[in-house]
């Protein structure tokens, strides 16, 4: 099993995210996913900038990924995903289906994001056809569903998957995306005049419920879960299982040092961290 | 343009019917679909009813199979296509892939609805499901505002169906996971957001409490008008207002009637009404006043104007009896 790192999530400056791929390009870490995955108005980085930065962590020796967004609502962003899609050079990674069917039109080959629908075997079967070489495990999904999957392809084929599996593992979890900016929203300002406000959370901004219990993580029109997931205790089953890639998504310049060291030492634990999707139970939970 | 129509049980089927519905949909009484609730929905035998009624009505029955089944569970889901193509429904409304492939590659002539859970949103999503799938129209999630969605009509290559009036998702839907975050289940995966199971109410002095799954997602006062409790409608403080409130949304129904004539121009086939969860007062009497909006917009386009007694009667079986345009309407956003 190797680290591989997400996309970065927030808001940064285009020098924070300028230093973080720097500092990744001499790390250890073997698969890189960068791209913007959560807001088209999100100018700092544009894509040309992250096509740079993919050409310098290839020269790196990394396997570079381009990441796509999430939810694509105008016209202009589903032509720009086209754009993303036919660069020439680097493999995506599907996070709609309408990245899919891009990348199907091309015969380019793809990752299937957390964001894609996968609940089934026929369903990952199926997007196999039409180009997925890997997918990440949909957020919510368990070691369970993992095993259940590999044993029905087992069962049919007397082989195991014909893709790779990878698996959300560390960071905030991506819960929900909406087409209102809810971070713009707290700040008493509109989507289409936001003046880029997520810039000023570097990790989104934290909600607690009134009985002071951190429970989500704005962070433009995504929502994201205020605790960690953190499946470390779980890498050797991972490993046993057959999942190929270990995800860590990041939050701060700190995450490269985590996805340097994960599989290899152990970590100390987050203060706020969950791992109930993986154990079948609520999200949030702490299964020990 | 048609009035598509909840209908959690045969009553409400009925009344839909009869107060001027042009079609309905509904479910059966498990989870293979997304709001598989105690006392709702229908059996088989009742399906078959539903069937005939809405046949000799002359009008349409589509049958709701729009969860994602987990390996091992696809029998379930597959007998529901079956019977649904035994039992003559009008079309299927669905959202998984292997699901969809099921039912296009065993009954070609059933037509398919992309349930909204699909989450599809532009033209290659819209282009992969018709290409692999032929399906015939979409349902479009509560994300777009009027322009996209005017601009996705010009270049669709299915019909579109937009939510008119319910309940309002302010996510993604199909791809919101705050349900199970907080209690384990989803739609996708359990049926329904915020299953009743996991809802406790409690008293506090003045306040009332909403608990969803021992996570505190609400502090009210006792009168207050409080919707079905989820995560996204909940009031919370952050670490620059400590003050709780609802940062996402507010418990308010999605009300589009000012802008059927904008959705009739963009040749929306279909108008659906949300609350197979709801009673048939509720189905009845929103049923009632869009079949008006839609005559009075038919008869007479240019001179449509929502009338003041429609929103009435629609705040009043409104969610915090308050109403949005949603993301239709930029500002929202």
């Amino acid at each position: 099993m190797k680290t591989s790192l997400g996309p970065i999530q927030y808001c940064w400056s285009k020098e924070t995210v300028s230093q973080f791929y720097q500092q990744v390009a001499e790390s250890n870490i073997p698969v890189v996913y960068l791209g913007e995955t959560v807001c088209s108005r999100r100018r700092q980085v544009k894509f040309s900038d992250y096509l740079a930065l993919a050409h310098m962590l290839r020269d790196s020796g990394k396997e570079v990924i381009l990441s796509t967004l999430a939810l694509l609502e105008a016209p202009s962003e589903y032509t720009e995903l086209k754009k993303q899609v036919n660069n020439g050079e680097f493999i995506i990674e599907a996070n709609d289906i309408g990245a899919v069917q891009a990348a199907k039109e091309i015969g380019l080959p793809f990752v299937c994001g957390p964001t894609i629908n996968n609940y089934n075997l026929a369903t990952l079967n199926k997007l196999h056809q039409w180009g997925m070489q890997r997918f990440v495990m949909p957020i919510e999904l368990s070691k369970t569903w993992l095993s259940n999957v590999i044993a029905a392809e087992v069962a049919a084929n007397g082989a195991t998957l014909p893709y790779e599996i990878e698996v959300f593992a560390h960071g905030y979890l991506p819960l929900a995306h909406s087409a209102r900016c809810f971070t713009a929203k707290q700040q008493g300002l509109p989507k289409d005049n936001c003046q880029t406000v997520c810039l000023s959370h570097s990790k989104g901004l934290l909600a607690q419920t009134q009985d002071q219990q951190p429970l989500l993580r704005v962070n433009g029109i995504q929502t994201q879960s205020a605790s960690q997931i953190d499946l470390s205790a779980d890498i050797a089953q991972m490993q046993q299982m057959g999942v190929s890639y270990f995800r860590v998504s990041p939050s701060s310049l700190k995450s490269i040092e985590v996805a340097e060291n994960i599989l290899t030492k152990p970590q100390l634990p987050e203060p706020l961290s969950c791992n109930g999707y993986w154990h079948q139970t609520s999200g949030l939970a702490q299964v020990n | 343009m048609e009035l598509l129509c909840p209908a959690g049980n045969l009553a409400s089927l009925k009344i839909a019917l009869n107060a001027g519905a042009d079609a309905v949909y509904l479910g059966l009484k498990d989870d293979t679909n997304a709001r598989s609730f105690a006392g709702l929905n229908f059996t088989p035998k009742k399906l078959q009813q539903a069937v005939e009624y809405t046949k000799k009505c002359g009008k349409k029955v589509f049958l709701t199979i729009n969860t994602f089944p987990k390996p091992g569970e696809e029998t379930r889901w597959y007998q529901a296509i079956d019977l649904a193509a035994a039992t003559g429904v009008d079309a299927l409304i669905m959202a998984d892939i292997s699901l969809l492939d099921y039912a296009h590659s065993r009954y070609p002539h059933l037509p398919l609805h992309l349930s909204v859970q699909a989450s599809a949103t532009n033209l290659g999503a819209l282009t992969l499901y018709k290409e692999a799938f032929n399906i015939e129209r979409a349902v479009l999630p509560r994300v777009l505002s009027m322009k996209q969605v005017r601009d996705l009509s010009k270049v669709t290559p299915v019909d579109l169906e937009v939510f008119a009036f319910g309940s309002l998702c302010i996510m993604a839907e199909g791809r919101c996971h705050l349900s199970s975050y907080v209690t384990g289940q989803s739609p996708n995966t359990g049926g329904s957001c915020s299953p009743a199971k996991h809802v406790r109410w409690q008293e506090d002095g003045s306040n009332r409490l909403t608990w969803l799954n021992d996570v505190l997602i609400d502090k009210s006062g006792i009168d207050e008008q409080m919707g079905y409790p989820v995560v996204c409608k909940g009031r919370y403080t952050t670490d620059e207002n400590s003050t709780a409130s609802h940062i996402l949304e507010a418990p308010t129904s999605l009300n589009t009637l000012s802008l059927l004539p904008e959705l009739a121009k963009a040749n929306v086939v279909s108008l659906k009404i949300e609350g197979r969860q709801r009673s048939p007062a509720y189905v009845e009497q929103v049923t009632r006043v869009w079949r008006a909006a839609i005559d009075s917009y038919q008869s007479a386009p240019e001179k449509y104007q929502t009338q003041q007694e429609w929103n009435a009667a629609l705040n009043k079986v409104s969610e915090g009896q308050t109403t949005t345009l949603g993301a239709y309407e930029r500002t929202w956003q």
